[in-house]
């Protein structure tokens, strides 16, 4: 049987993890610099957003996280049918987060507020940045939900598999951390789009 | 080589969460009163603590040796560095 590499598959990981905070930190930078610039306008920006949804987001994500943690304390000590519950769940919560993506989004192209469109490019400048990095942000965080949602997936189906076990739980611990940064990540982007005041 | 296995109990990752809650509902609160500028480091602060938790707790940087925690830290470094100089550069220009 191979030597597996517990510690080694973790580090690689964490790596991986370090090029997506500085990929989504790239895009912070911007909106420091503009959100320094055109302070009224991302105010304005805010206003229009749905506090509501950042609020109940949020309140999934660090839930989902929760799942998720449980499933590895659950996976050590032979919990399978808590592995499984944890699992389900933080997926049952990816998919409530995109739905709700869904439907704020689709509110907010009603209304005419989607990039390129006749309401941002007429508005002061500002307001057409907030909403650019708000849609790229939160886009580029919404497909990090559909990939970490992914590797959860497998994880369950080799759980039920008796793949993963507390021997063997390198690709869980490693798909928990993903999915963690997914929520750390929307831990800054809630108070940066939805709280500015 | 045996791997020693790090587990935080369920309690403990239940009274996170909570922790978290809290400041979710802080966050949010102080979005409500009129600080200025300052509301913006606050609530970026939070966010931070919050982070944090999730790192330690979720994450399991509490049990991680030396060299995830410097990585993380340096990586975190350089982030801050990035936002802040840049930050910097333009505000005074």
């Amino acid at each position: 049987m191979a030597p597996s590499d517990p510690s080694g598959k973790k580090m690689g990981m964490w790596l991986f993890l370090y090029t997506e905070i500085i990929l989504f930190g790239g895009l912070f930078v911007l909106y420091a610099v503009y959100f320094a610039r055109y302070t009224p306008d991302f105010i304005d920006g805010a206003a229009l957003l749905d506090r509501g949804f950042g609020i109940v987001n949020t309140v999934i994500l660090l839930v989902s996280s929760f799942f998720v943690a449980a499933g590895i304390t659950a996976v050590r000590k032979g919990h399978t049918r808590i592995v499984l519950a944890g699992l389900w769940g933080a997926l049952a919560c990816g998919a409530i987060f995109l739905v709700n993506k869904y439907v704020e989004w689709g509110h907010k192209f009603e209304n005419g507020i989607y990039p390129g469109s006749e309401t941002l490019v007429d508005s002061p400048g500002g307001l057409n940045l907030f909403f650019g990095l708000y849609y790229v942000i939160t886009g580029l965080h919404g497909l990090h939900i559909l990939i970490g949602m992914s590797l959860l997936a497998v994880c369950l189906v080799l759980v039920y598999r008796r793949k993963i076990t507390a021997q063997q739980d390198a690709l869980l611990e490693n798909s928990g951390l993903y999915w963690h940064l997914v929520d750390l990540i929307w831990i800054f982007i809630f108070p940066l789009f939805y709280l500015v005041v | 080589m045996e791997k020693t296995a790090h587990i935080f109990e369920y309690k403990t990752l239940a009274l996170t969460l909570a922790g978290l809650l809290v400041m979710t509902g802080v966050t949010v609160g102080a979005a409500y009163i009129d600080l200025g500028w300052v509301n913006v480091w606050i609530a970026l602060a939070i966010a931070s603590i919050k982070a944090s938790l999730v790192l330690v707790v979720f994450m399991h940087m509490k049990f991680e040796g030396r060299a995830l925690r410097w990585s993380f830290l340096s990586t975190v470094g350089f982030l801050a560095v990035m936002i802040g100089f840049t930050f910097w550069d333009v505000a005074f220009r």
